[in-house]
C-alpha cells in the first residue's frame, strides 16, 4: 500500500509529532518537545507547517456516548445503486447527520457502504425506508447492525506502514 | 372519507411503499399507487409481506398516505388472522385487488 503524499515531504520528526498528537492532541508544545527531545519552538513550527499544508486536518474529540448516557445502535448499510446515480446517492447520504461515513466500492456491482447510527432498530428502519430507499438510483439495500466493536482506530501515521504486522 | 380517485392516485416516490425483507434490508421493489401495490404483492417474497404485515406497515401506509381507512381496516383484520406464507400472499392480494375494483367502479363488491 502506498501513502498518497501531500505537497510537502515529512521527516522523521514530523511523523513522531503526528504520532504523539494522535495519542493525545491536547498535549502542549513543551510536552511534545520533552517527549521527543526537541525544543517546543521546533514542535510549534512543525505543527504550524503541517496545519498550513493540510497534513493536520483538524483536532477533534472522541466522545464516549455510552458514558454520556446515550443509547444508540450502529449499522453498516451496503447500498447497490444504478452506476449513473451512484455519486448523487453518496452525496445525498453524506448530508445526513446520522450517517457517519460514506464510501463507494466497486465489486461485481457498484456499491455504497455507509455507517449509520440510530436510537434503536425502529428508528434505523424508518430512516432507511423513508430517507434512503427513495433516493433515485437506489436498487437494493443490505443492512448489518453492529453488535460488538472489537477495534476502532484512526489511520496509523508513520513513514513506513507495516499493515500486516501485529501491534 | 377520501374520494376514490384520490386513493387510486400515484404518489410521490418519497411517499411510495418500499418493500423490505427485514430491518434495513430493502429488496428493490416499491409501489407508488394502490394498483402497483396489488401487483407487487404477487411478486415479492412472502417473507417480506410477513415482515410488513406484522409491523403494521401496510395498514399505516394505506391509511396515512393513500387515505383509505376502509382498506387499512381490512388489512388489519388479515393481520389478526395470523396468516403466513402463501395464504397471506393470496389473501392480501385478493383483499387489495377487491378494494381496487370497488374504488374503480364505485361499488362495494361481494367476496
Amino acid at each position: 500500500m502506498k501513502i498518497k503524499r501531500q505537497a510537502i515531504s515529512l521527516d522523521d520528526l514530523d511523523w513522531k509529532i503526528l504520532q504523539a498528537l494522535q495519542e493525545n492532541a491536547k498535549q502542549t508544545y513543551s510536552e511534545t518537545g520533552r517527549l521527543l527531545n526537541v525544543a517546543h519552538s521546533t514542535v510549534y513550527e512543525r505543527i504550524k507547517k503541517m496545519e498550513e499544508h493540510g497534513i493536520i486536518k483538524k483536532y477533534t474529540t472522541v466522545v464516549n456516548l455510552e458514558g454520556a448516557g446515550m443509547k444508540y445502535i450502529t449499522a453498516v448499510m451496503t447500498i447497490i445503486t444504478d452506476p449513473k446515480e451512484s455519486e448523487n446517492v453518496a452525496e445525498k447520504l453524506s448530508k445526513f447527520n446520522n450517517v457517519l461515513e460514506v464510501y463507494t466500492s466497486l465489486s461485481e456491482e457498484l456499491l455504497i457502504i455507509a455507517k449509520v447510527i440510530a436510537e434503536d432498530q425502529s428508528e434505523l428502519h424508518s430512516f432507511i425506508a423513508h430517507s434512503v430507499a427513495p433516493l433515485p438510483g437506489v436498487l437494493r439495500i443490505r443492512t448489518s447492525i453492529i453488535t460488538k466493536k472489537h477495534k476502532e482506530e484512526g489511520f496509523p501515521v508513520g513513514p513506513n506502514l507495516n499493515i500486516s504486522k501485529e501491534g | 372519507m377520501e374520494s376514490a380517485s384520490r386513493i387510486l392516485r400515484k404518489v410521490l416516490r418519497e411517499e411510495a411503499f418500499y418493500f423490505f425483507s427485514s430491518i434495513g434490508n430493502y429488496i428493490g421493489e416499491n409501489a407508488a399507487s394502490l394498483e402497483e401495490f396489488s401487483e407487487k404483492i404477487k411478486e415479492v417474497n412472502s417473507r417480506s409481506l410477513e415482515f410488513h404485515l406484522y409491523r403494521g406497515d401496510f395498514e399505516k401506509w394505506v391509511d396515512e398516505v393513500l387515505g383509505d381507512a376502509e382498506l387499512a381496516g381490512r388489512i388489519k383484520e388479515l393481520r389478526n388472522r395470523k396468516l403466513v406464507r402463501d395464504d397471506l400472499q393470496d389473501q392480501l392480494y385478493l383483499t387489495v385487488l377487491k378494494r381496487c375494483n370497488e374504488l374503480k367502479t364505485g361499488l362495494p363488491q361481494s367476496v
